[in-house]
């Protein structure tokens, strides 16, 4: 709290604003889903029933599980096509077009989540997919691979191309190269790219439903679709989970990149 | 220098088939390599040959196509033209790890994730060496740069100077036969610029290997290489000693481009036995030695360096048995520039041009000294003119 004293008190004063408008609602959720109360607004005094609630509704563990599945599988997949298509449009030769293909890639970042969604259901219908765990994924994928492509690229940009020469001078085919040396130095940024593509991908509700099937709703469709019904504290005690365990991974994931980048520059932020 | 040479049969093409090693064939040879980047000639059929054991300088402006030309030595370009000959074998279209040639980079490029020990282990550990041979060898380059103690430190833990040592170290590691330097003390300051010179000279000659380094800093070249070869505008303008380079310049261009330089246009006038007189329009008739080839008549330029020429305030103080042909130009001191160990005065001629002469400071105190807008005669000898073609 010194530090504090240093800062004038209008700073202080927009500080607590700005904080407080983030995250006093998320504290409200947090606080309520300890609630007894049956009733979302009323405190009844503290209590772990709305827990207890959750881990004993099937449907709802169904759909945690789900999330999680699809939230580590389209984000692995996402990472790999991202990191080899950052590489491709940052090491490869120039060629005809690559403007345009750099371009076209950060095109799904800013293209309406409605209209990803129907047009992969459209292709899904069109190739008379079965529609769920694989599908989601999939669109998921689609989506999030552009963000992991994009931070990877930008610390693709800021390395020394020189790195991967001397390498290559030292004895090292491109191949080698690229693992021994420019690998190590973009992990960070690959790093942050799959943990971003896991939160988006987690908290994703417009494309899972355009994409999902009977019987293999995720998370977000399912607390979707029960709060249409009215909210029970239950669904307080579901967002504090997936809270603590996004607090989780972000944590995790600036750990790694600060232990892992000592030559003073820090991974591509989030 | 070899001028155009006649494309061969290719009977040197295979691996290692050199028929016939003659003791005095040189390491690499360059023949008429060209480099085109879209409709830029960056390096313009160079053809060079370096025999074991020299240090070379590249020197010129930048642009001139020195990195080019070291970067298609190191493999990172391929040549679209000639062929890049070392020991014998052609190896413009190898990759850079197929060379036995390594390269030290203009920003060092140490890898920031390995640590010095690793730095300069990186290469070895390709060889297939084994383990404790590569500690030896890493510990005995640790050694050869003195950067004993450091082995554990990371490469933003480290000194400028002190990571251009690893970079060397890194280099020589794999004892390549040919090494390339890419200005690699630009980085550094002055002073400590100017002792690594000598470190590295002491090294090239103490390991007895080939250095190649590229610079556009002409004192570093003069200084550490034995030969330099003047790069312009893709082409090889010169290649000879640093002194016949300042003494004897080829060209107009490398005589400006190499230290300061006196220039004067003029016509040759008459000849008379070894000396010939060329009629100037800014300094008169000017006397002056021939040049070793034969010139005939024409258009030629007079160069003398400052430092050729002397300044006295009557004239040249006539010697028994002294030459007679003397150039005598009259003047006053228009400007004087004091650089410490000399000083460069810039006379302003009777004729209308001018004239810059550099004098030691051999006293400290200046009675010698001329001043603004004092009468100077400023004279040299034929010898030391050089004549070149306009």
């Amino acid at each position: 709290m010194r530090k504090f004293s240093r800062l004038s008190r209008f700073n202080v004063a927009s500080l607590a604003l700005g904080l407080a408008f983030l995250y006093l609602p998320i504290l409200i959720l947090v606080i309520y889903s300890f609630n007894a109360s049956r009733l979302v607004t009323v405190w009844g005094g503290w209590s772990l029933r709305w827990y207890q609630e959750f881990f004993n509704d099937r449907a709802m563990i169904e759909a945690s599980w789900m999330s999680l599945k699809v939230a580590v599988s389209s984000a692995s997949i996402a990472t790999l096509i991202g990191t080899l298509a950052a590489v491709a449009l940052s090491r490869g030769e120039r060629f005809r077009g690559r403007t345009l293909f750099s371009g076209m890639l950060y095109a799904p970042l800013v293209m309406p989540e409605v209209i990803s969604g129907l047009s992969l259901l459209l292709l899904f219908v069109a190739l008379n997919a079965e529609r769920g765990f694989w599908t989601v994924t999939i669109a998921h994928t689609t989506l999030t691979m552009c963000f992991v492509a994009v931070v990877v690229q930008s610390r693709l940009g800021s390395l020394d191309r020189s790195l991967e020469e001397a390498a290559m001078d030292l004895g090292c085919d491109p191949v080698r190269a690229f693992v021994a040396v420019t690998l190590p130095l973009i992990a960070p940024a690959i790093v942050a790219g799959w943990m971003l593509a896991f939160t988006l991908s987690l908290d994703d509700l417009v494309i899972a439903s355009f994409t999902t099937g009977p019987g293999s709703a995720t998370l977000p469709i399912r607390i979707y679709s029960e709060v249409r019904l009215g909210v029970k504290p239950e669904i307080n005690a579901i967002c504090t989970l997936v809270i603590g365990l996004i607090a989780m991974v972000i944590v995790v994931a600036s750990l790694a990149s600060k232990l892992s980048s000592s030559q003073g520059e820090s991974a591509a932020p989030l | 220098m070899a001028g155009e040479l006649p494309k061969t049969d290719g009977a040197v093409d295979t691996a290692g088939g050199d028929a016939h090693p003659a003791a005095d064939q040189p390491l690499l040879r360059i023949e008429g390599v060209a480099k085109t980047f879209g409709t830029f000639r960056a390096v313009d059929g160079v053809s060079l040959d370096i025999k074991a054991g020299e240090f070379f300088a590249l020197l010129g402006p930048s642009g001139c196509g020195k990195t080019t030309l070291l970067r298609m030595l190191a493999g990172f370009e391929a040549p679209d033209e000639g062929r890049i000959l070392l020991g014998g074998k052609d190896i413009a279209q190898a990759l850079p790890h197929e060379r036995p040639i390594n390269m030290m980079f203009q920003n060092y490029a140490l890898f920031p994730h390995l640590s010095v020990r690793d730095n300069i282990a990186f290469g070895l550990k390709r060889t297939g060496m084994a383990r404790v041979e590569i500690a030896t060898r890493v510990a005995e380059m640790v050694a050869l740069v003195k950067l004993e103690g450091l082995e554990k430190r990371k490469p933003d833990q480290l000194s400028g100077g002190q990571r251009q040592r690893v970079a060397l170290a890194r280099a020589l590691a794999r004892r390549p036969q040919l090494l390339l330097l890419d200005e690699p003390l630009a980085a550094l300051d002055k002073k400590l610029r100017e002792s690594t010179q000598g470190e590295l000279m002491e090294l090239q000659r103490r390991l007895g290997m080939t250095f190649i380094i590229v610079t556009h800093d002409q004192e570093e070249a003069m200084t550490m290489a034995s030969r330099i070869g003047v790069m312009n505008a893709g082409k090889l303008a010169q290649v000879a000693t640093p002194r016949e380079l300042y003494e004897a310049p080829r060209s107009r261009w490398i005589a400006e481009f190499v230290g300061d330089i006196n220039l004067f246009d003029g016509e040759s006038k008459l000849r008379d036995g070894h000396r010939l007189v060329i009629g100037t329009r800014d300094a008169g008739a000017l006397v002056v030695a021939e040049p070793r080839e034969p010139v005939g008549a024409g258009k030629f330029s007079v160069a003398i360096r400052p430092e050729k020429i002397k300044l006295s305030r009557r004239g040249p103080v006539s010697e028994a048995g002294h030459e007679t042909a003397i150039n005598r130009l009259e003047g006053v001191v228009a400007d004087i520039c004091y650089l410490g160990g000399t000083t460069t005065y810039k006379v302003k001629l009777d004729s209308g041009g001018m004239v810059q002469a550099s004098v030691a400071n051999s006293a400290r105190l200046d009675v010698d000294a001329y001043s603004l807008n004092q009468h100077v005669v400023a004279w040299f000898t034929p010898d030391d003119c050089v004549v070149l073609p306009s």
